[in-house]
């Protein structure tokens, strides 16, 4: 608006040595001629206060929308900007995981779940990664040996070794990640390929290391 | 006294505990005359005051009810006990003013009227005083419940929400996590907010009463009391480690085993009833459940509005007796999905894992 102010005197000036003009500003007219003496003091003000065009209006407020859109757009953007970090303090996505032979046939090594959020389970047919994200709320669920299950403490979700979940109110079952032999004879794991059992992921040969 | 503790252990198994807590609320409605009498209240609350302190010898709810944590909630029974009696007991008492023609308690005392300053201000500053003493020697007496830095590897065993997230907690043991988390809580609120709107009866409105709302209060009643508080005293006093039901005096076992093989129902109608497999398409798979769930909420309005609500839908029309009653049924497909898990272990009506939705 203060721009607005700044413009308009030089319009109403201009405007109140012709009375007569036929022009925009002639329809405030009527409003101040009915002063006799004061006509040519007060015409230079009073134009400064009601100076406001309407195209004036409408422009100042669209440069004060676009500065209020654009404020909003760059600190959106600064925004999204702060939610990829420059250095992510992250393990590695993929990972060695000593030699088969080191696992123990029927158990749930858990030296992983620190770290790298994995269990890595080895029966007699194989080996397989389960992710330890409870697929009903994302709690981290607790091997129980003597039971052979996996059971989450938030709302007492119940998986088997195999990731199969069969109590509580887990919708599906634990995750795996792919998992593979290396050059050098160790177990590679690899976080970023997901297999979800209800999309019948877990056929994929990926998903589990025959041995 | 084991055998006492026995009895308790068996009556605070939650299948039972609801029973009994619906069973206590109805009579406490129906012998709403009795339960209001000022003798009976007492004599109850002389009843619990003994059973807490006997129950204070034994180590396994000492260890429970003293945990810093859990103190509030032992508080909040004892007041939301007192204040649910003390609304009835107005309630009553303005019900026979009524019948007796004469006005209502709170008309009465809305005619006397006394001065801001110094009698509202003087009672408010004695509040605020003692609420600071109370929270002080509060603070002073039990140290908060700090634990020890977080620790992805290990999740506490149980792992509890803050005391009055617990009932939220309880509703997501049965029910998938946006319907637990996002639509029932989401309804509690917008429900509540729409009462006024589709419930524009002005009886009852700055005076208690008990005959005039009857189904009005018994609803909200018992939303509040046995779906909310008691799921909240469920969830502090009852759930252990792993999750797991203990009783009142039960030794947090980690190591109980309950064996809970849950169910979905496209097994039980595919599988178990049918003796067949269940088909691969899942649209098909889950037909069941979608003709359930669809019934119980489509096909039960018009039902009820014909038979048990006849007289709320001629007075509400359709528009508000189908709000009124889409938030009454969402409200008791709660108790009734609890009760379904814990009498044939079923886990979901509608499983879609596929895509993330259960019902």
């Amino acid at each position: 608006m203060s721009d607005e102010k700044q413009e308009s005197p030089g319009a109403g000036a201009e405007a109140s040595e012709t009375p007569a003009a036929p022009e925009a500003t002639a329809v405030k007219r009527p409003k101040l001629v009915p002063v006799k003496k004061a006509v040519p003091v007060k015409a230079p003000s009073a134009p400064a206060d009601e100076g406001v065009t309407r195209r004036g209006l409408f422009s100042a407020l669209g440069l004060g929308w676009l500065t209020f859109v654009g404020a909003s757009g760059a600190f959106l953007a600064a925004s999204t900007r702060f939610l990829f970090p420059n250095v992510r303090y992250e393990p590695p996505s993929s990972f060695r995981a000593g030699l088969p032979s080191d696992y123990a046939v029927g158990a749930v090594e858990e030296r992983f779940k620190a770290q790298y959020g994995v269990w890595i389970v080895r029966n007699q047919e194989g080996m397989y990664v389960l992710s330890t994200v409870c697929t009903h709320l994302g709690c981290t669920p607790n091997w129980l040996a003597a039971e052979q299950k996996f059971k989450c403490p938030c709302h007492g979700s119940g998986f088997r070794m195999s990731g199969i979940n069969f109590e509580g109110p887990a919708p599906r079952p634990l995750e795996r990640y792919a998992i593979s032999l290396a050059d050098d004879g160790q177990v590679l794991i690899d976080k970023s390929r997901l297999f979800q059992e209800e999309k019948g992921q877990w056929k994929d040969p990926a998903s589990f290391l025959r041995l | 006294m084991e055998t006492f503790k026995e009895i308790v252990n068996f009556l605070t198994n939650p299948k039972i505990l609801l029973i009994l807590s619906v069973v206590m609320f109805a009579a406490g409605l129906i012998f709403i005359r009795f339960f209001t009498k000022p003798i009976v209240a007492i004599a109850g609350a002389a009843a619990s005051v003994v059973f807490f302190g006997l129950s204070m010898t034994d180590e396994n709810f000492m260890l429970i009810v003293a945990k810093a944590d859990n103190v509030p909630i032992v508080m909040m029974v004892v007041l939301v006990g007192f204040f649910t009696w003390l609304g009835m007991r107005r309630a009553v008492i303005n019900d026979q003013l009524m019948e007796a023609g004469q006005e209502t308690m709170e008309r009465r005392e809305t005619k006397q009227k006394v001065f801001v300053w110094p009698d509202l201000v003087y009672i408010e500053f004695l509040a605020i005083i003692l609420c600071t003493v109370g929270l002080i020697i509060w603070s002073i007496l039990l140290d908060a419940p700090l634990e020890e830095p977080a620790n992805p590897t290990r999740t506490p065993n149980p792992s509890k929400a803050p005391w009055y997230f617990l009932g939220l907690q309880e509703m997501l043991v049965y029910y998938d996590p946006w319907i637990a988390g996002v639509l029932l809580p989401g309804l509690i609120i917008v429900g509540l907010m729409a009462v006024p709107y589709f419930d524009p009866n002005p009886k009852g409105n700055g005076y208690y009463t008990w005959k005039e709302r009857k189904f009005a209060i018994t609803t909200f009643l018992f939303g509040f009391l046995i779906l909310w508080v008691t799921l909240i005293f469920i969830g502090t006093f009852l759930r252990g480690p792993n999750w797991n039901f203990f009783g009142l005096f039960e030794r947090w076992d980690v190591a109980k085993l309950e064996a809970l093989v849950n169910v979905d129902l496209s097994e039980y109608f595919w599988v178990i009833w049918l003796d067949g497999g269940r088909p691969t398409n899942p649209l098909l798979r889950e037909l069941p459940g979608l003709i359930v769930t669809a019934g119980y909420l489509f096909l039960l309005p018009p039902i009820l509005a014909k038979t048990v609500f006849r007289k709320f839908y001629a007075e509400m029309g359709p528009i508000r007796f189908n709000v009124m009653i889409f938030l009454f049924l969402m409200m008791a497909s709660l108790p009734i999905k609890m009760a379904l898990r814990w009498m044939f272990n079923l886990k979901y009506l509608v499983a879609f894992p596929e895509y993330f939705f259960n019902i």
